[in-house]
């Protein structure tokens, strides 16, 4: 398995700013890898994510230092069509990518870009729309679709392309629960059929925490914490430093620990925090032996 | 003597030009004082609502009654006085090119005397607790402060009800905390706030009552624990279980109440039942 993205000692300053936003950061993603973005608001996720897709300093104009590689490209300097190919971007909002005047049209728009015969065109809407849960809105006007439908529209968009990574700007954030379990089994469904690399930008974890590969966790630039779930979770993160809340069943944990109660390790699914509590309440013992 | 409620919703029903009837005869009524989160899936009605509910939009069948007045008899700044609407995308609200332009606009259309205008705004921002510069550019703050000065410009115009269209939208959570707290503190003082949100957790943790609506019909209405401790009536809605209602039901043998709706509550039973023997051991 090659590596899809490589971070080397990465600095990014916006011209107006005086800090860089992105401090000395590295990171590696391997192809295939289903990797979250957390951290609070202006802790340089975002730049990153423009940086890996060369929007920054493309089109933002910015001061970078260090290496980026997407595969074999590299974002600073390849055509913005090759690129394309590797990497791909659903906005936070997703005003910002509708372009077209139908649904249909805005899907199938980059594909008849790219060249593809009508009917794989067709093919690939009918299919990422109904993954999506737009299919039967083919030709309603993308403004006239509600907040959540818009992002689903957005992320349907760039799948129909088949990238090789995607990057998703807190792709649930404006998605009710059912939408979070579409973009849930849509991520998981293109791990499984296209061994897509997937880097999500979250503020919500719960969704994913059972899938996720790896959490990295920025503050002020930098990398503060990297793992697995497990890992991540098992000292307690307090959401307002952090800028995101932990599963609540880890949260439960950590407030039971402080209370005195021993527990094996912190949970971050229902599943393993009821086996775990039970242990606790059956022993009838846990409390306060230290 | 039977409180006046603050908005009186009756038999409303609204269809937006183009034919989409996006609220089918809702009926509800809004106390004074109450903490109230507006659930539903995308697309099923809430913005729409609110916007009903503070005159934005007149109903199509039905009435609406802000404080015993039909809001078809009355103007949108009449409306704005008794009930503030804060818009989910800040963008769309703010326009001026100051903070104190921004915040002022709203008191200065409702006629108010210029000094009484200055206190409203500084007293505004107090409360949403940002320290800028009073001729700051507000498209220049950031999400997260851009959404304080949009609650307080409409906090500035002092209503006595505050409908916020997901605040907690796009903002990182320990901002999202940091909003909904300003919102208790905004009760605590009286007034009454309703929030639309996606997120139970903090609707479970804030709020006292959950309405939830469903294409268009209202599919809930009750006490935050009532509702929120209903797994099948959140799952018929779209809405996923909290994690603490799950787990107390898995472990209702031991003790633990099925209704627990917040991480404290739940650690707080717990310790009781660890402590006391309270419920079966096994």
């Amino acid at each position: 398995m090659g590596t899809a993205i490589r971070i080397d000692d990465l600095w990014v300053r916006y011209r107006e700013e005086e800090d860089y936003a992105v401090k000395g950061l590295s990171l590696r993603i391997d192809e295939g890898e289903f990797v979250i973005l957390m951290g609070p608001s202006g802790c340089g996720k975002t730049t990153l994510c423009y940086t890996i897709m060369g929007i920054i300093p493309r089109v933002i104009k910015a001061e970078v230092k260090g290496s980026v590689k997407v595969f074999d490209l590299d974002p600073l300097t390849a055509s913005p069509t090759d690129l394309a190919k590797y990497v791909t971007i659903v906005f936070q909002n997703p005003e910002m990518q509708l372009v077209t005047t139908s649904v249909y049209e805005e899907v199938a728009f980059p594909l008849e870009n790219f060249g593809l015969p009508k009917d794989e065109i067709e093919r690939r809407v009918k299919e990422v729309l109904e993954v999506v849960g737009l299919s039967g809105l083919e030709n309603r006007s993308p403004a006239s679709l509600s907040g959540g439908q818009k992002q689903a529209l957005a992320i349907a968009s760039v799948l129909a392309l088949r990238p090789r990574v995607i990057i998703l700007d807190e792709p649930t954030s404006q998605l009710d629960p059912q939408g979070t379990k579409r973009v849930t089994d849509l991520i998981l469904k293109l791990r499984k059929e296209f061994d897509t690399t997937i880097l999500a930008v979250e503020h919500r974890i719960e969704w994913a925490v059972e899938y996720v590969d790896r959490i990295v966790v920025m503050n002020e630039g930098r990398i503060v914490l990297e793992g697995d779930p497990k890992e991540v979770f098992s000292r307690e993160i307090r959401p307002e430093r952090a800028g995101f809340r932990p599963p609540q069943v880890s949260e439960i944990a950590y407030n039971l620990m402080r209370s005195g109660v021993n527990l094996p390790t912190i949970p971050i699914s229902l599943r393993e925090a009821s086996s775990i509590l039970r242990g606790v309440l059956d022993e009838g013992a846990g409390h306060s032996r230290s | 003597m039977k409180e006046q409620a603050i908005v009186e919703v009756r038999d409303v029903s609204y269809v937006y030009p183009g034919g989409v009837k996006a609220i089918d005869g809702v009926s509800l009524s809004i106390k004074p004082g109450e903490f109230i989160a507006l659930l539903g899936q995308n697309g099923s009605g809430k913005t729409t609502l609110a916007k009903l509910m503070n005159g934005l939009l007149k109903p199509t069948e039905g009435t609406v009654l802000i404080k015993g007045r039909d809001t078809r008899k009355m103007t949108v700044a009449e409306c704005a006085r008794i009930v503030g609407y804060v818009f989910q995308n800040p963008e769309h609200q703010i326009f001026a090119s100051t903070i104190f332009e921004e915040i002022s606009f709203g008191p200065r259309n409702l006629g108010i005397p210029e000094e009484d205008v200055k206190r409203r705004v500084e007293e505004s921002l107090k409360f949403v607790d940002l320290k800028k510069p009073l001729n700051a550019f507000p498209h220049l703050l950031s999400v997260g402060e851009k959404h304080r000065v949009a609650i307080a410009s409409v906090l500035a115009m002092e209503p006595e009800f505050l409908i916020l269209d997901e605040p907690t939208t796009g903002i990182d959570f320990g901002r999202s905390l940091q909003i909904m707290r300003l919102l208790q503190r905004l009760r605590d003082r009286g007034k009454t706030v309703m929030v639309i949100t996606h997120d139970l957790y903090l609707a479970a943790e804030f709020a006292e009552r959950i309405i939830i609506l469903k294409d268009g019909t209202k599919f809930a209405d009750g006490s935050a624990k009532e509702i929120i401790s209903d797994k099948r009536l959140l799952i018929d809605a779209g809405l996923s279980p909290l994690q603490v209602t799950l787990l107390s039901e898995d472990l209702k043998d031991y003790g633990i109440p099925t209704n627990t709706i917040k991480t404290m509550e739940f650690v707080e039973e717990f310790l009781d039942i660890l402590r006391g023997g309270r419920g079966s051991r096994g």
